[in-house]
């Protein structure tokens, strides 16, 4: 059973603000989810885990220097630059 | 006195690879235009794909081994989720339960003698992007944030908390620079290429976490100033707090950074972009190209070359200047060109707060001590040469030459010291008479006639000789 506690905490860490009555309708889709990943309940003890969807492993690239975007296209998106700098907001 | 207790968060930038860690961006954005060193893949856009770089892990692979540490079987990476606008994913790249190594220690040198600082582990991670705050942390109103640093490759190396002071800290630091030095893969001078988390308590006491120490100096400094503060809150009988504190490197002081009590809430979960990897089939690559390391390279030089302990070790402190002396005690006495690199050169380096990469050629210094083990020149000379070159560079024999320090010919010097035997009658009396300090007054008249350009040892063993011959005559 997930608690109020726990979909509210979820919701902090996604930086998203839940009103009173929508913490309900997240537990619904929370439950469903979990309900899912309860098919790995029926699988048998004693199995390796798997990390990776396909079965490979090393896969590098060498260490060559490319290309890099410039700075105009680099800040394409950024709604607020300065001096070459994305501007952000007060962290700490 | 409290016992003391810190362990080390490191992070080391393996700045030496030419690509970032997982794009093609090139690492040698230092000193560049902010975000020019970037790509979709350090940027974070959607539908980028990170590719390994396999130098970065054989670096690792590298590091584990010098470290002593246990390379593990299967390592792989993690997300490490949190929003921070150090990286525009909304998540670092970075490895949790199946790190690249654990274990491993380093030997270190401390009053009460040598000291292994144990290592909990080693693990790979990107670098975050680098955020500035106009004016200073705590009054800026938001911060500019430049990318050229997100993604490089990053190996943070966890002590176990074994380190029992400020100073033993610094020569853990001092330490792990000299060996991944050498191991090739790494500039200390670079900045932001070792940056430290530190854990502090008093015994009994909750620990402190201060984060953003950047240089060196900074470490002893912000762990000193953390262990004062923790004392005076015991002596004032005020619990210290567990909480996380940052080092203002400007002001001296640790502040605190008011973060919430409960442990931050990563949600770990594999990177599904990075397959995992099997590090040991790459030790056999990797094994060939350990240099020989510096607790190693002492004990060499101290067997090839005859020199002392205390040599040795300054010698093989930085691999340039190992380097550097073998270079010089091929030609030159190996004794007398490790008191002139160890103690003279280093010297004048530090005075001068310059790096031994900032160094004159090998050759140079093999000129000048030429010079002086025939006597052309003397130790004072050697010295100012020395300095010449350091401050405007130039070519040692040309620099004898303009400074005029080419020494007396012998035949010379003898003719100052009857010069000087007959002027200073008083003196040579004093002497024959057996007040052996005499000699000192004479010999320093010697030097202000030659203007300093006779050798002292030379004109000592002269005086000496003719004040002999003097005394024999008048007995």
């Amino acid at each position: 059973m997930i608690t109020d506690e726990q979909i509210r905490h979820v919701a902090k860490l996604a930086r998203i603000e839940l009103k009173d009555d929508e913490v309900a309708v997240f537990r619904e889709h929370f439950e469903k989810i979990l309900d899912y990943f309860g098919m790995l309940d029926s699988v048998e003890e004693n199995i390796e885990p798997v990390f990776h969807v396909l079965d490979i492993c090393n896969v590098f690239r060498d260490d060559v220097p490319g290309e890099c975007l410039n700075q105009e296209e680099v800040m394409a998106n950024a709604p607020k630059t300065e001096k070459g700098y994305f501007r952000g907001p007060r962290i700490v | 006195m409290e016992e003391v207790i810190i362990g080390l968060e490191v992070h080391v930038q393996l700045n030496l690879l030419k690509s970032k860690l997982f794009c093609q961006c090139p690492t040698d954005y230092h000193n560049s235009e902010p975000n020019t060193h970037v790509c979709p893949i350090c940027l974070g856009l959607p539908g980028a794909m990170p590719v390994i770089n396999r130098k970065a892990v054989e670096a690792g692979i590298a590091v584990a081994m010098a470290l002593n540490a246990e390379i593990q079987e299967k390592t792989l990476f993690y997300r490490k989720n949190y929003f921070y606008p150090d990286l525009p994913r909304g998540f670092q790249i970075s490895q949790y339960d199946f790190p690249l190594a654990y274990g491993g220690y380093v030997t270190i040198e401390t009053d009460s003698g040598e000291k292994k600082v144990t290592l909990k582990r080693i693990h790979m991670e990107e670098d975050p992007g680098r955020l500035t705050y106009p004016g200073t942390i705590d009054t800026a109103r938001y911060s500019l944030i430049d990318y050229n640093r997100s993604g490089m490759p990053l190996l943070e190396i966890v002590t176990e908390p074994v380190i029992s002071s400020p100073k033993e800290a610094r020569s853990f630091l001092n330490k792990l620079r000299t060996i991944l030095e050498y191991l090739g893969v790494f500039d200390g001078s670079l900045e932001g290429a070792m940056r430290v988390d530190a854990n502090i308590s008093l015994k009994g006491g909750a620990r402190a976490e201060v984060k953003n120490i950047s240089s060196y100096k900074g470490v002893e400094k912000a762990l000193s100033f953390e262990i004062t503060r923790q004392k005076n809150l015991l002596k004032r009988g005020i619990m210290v707090e567990m909480e996380t504190r940052h080092f203002d490197e400007a002001r001296g002081v640790t502040i605190s950074l008011r973060t919430k009590e409960e442990e931050q809430d990563y949600r770990y979960f594999p990177e599904p972009d990075l397959p995992p990897m099997e590090p040991r089939s790459l030790i056999p690559d990797v094994k060939d190209t350990i240099p020989e390391l510096p607790d190693a390279k002492r004990r060499r030089f101290m067997e090839e070359y005859g020199i002392s302990d205390y040599f040795a070790k300054v010698l093989t402190s930085e691999i340039r200047m190992a380097d550097y002396f073998e270079k010089v005690a091929k030609v030159i006495d190996p004794g007398l060109a490790a008191t002139w690199i160890a103690d003279i050169l280093k010297g004048e380096l530090n005075y001068r707060d310059m790096e031994f990469s900032e160094v004159f050629e090998a050759e140079k210094l093999i000129q000048v001590l030429k010079l002086l083990a025939v006597k052309k020149i003397t130790e004072k000379g050697a010295v100012k040469v020395i300095r010449v070159m350091l401050d405007e560079g130039g070519d040692p024999l040309k620099i004898v030459r303009r400074l005029d320090l080419m020494v007396m010919d012998l035949s010379e010097v003898e003719r100052l010291c009857d010069e000087v035997i007959e002027e200073n009658s008083q003196a040579v009396s004093d002497y024959i008479s057996g007040r052996k300090e005499a000699l000192n007054y004479l010999v320093g008249q010697v030097m202000k006639k030659s203007r300093g350009k006779a050798d002292p040892g030379e004109t000592n063993r002269i005086l000496i000789r003719k004040l002999k011959e003097r005394e024999k005559d008048s007995s």
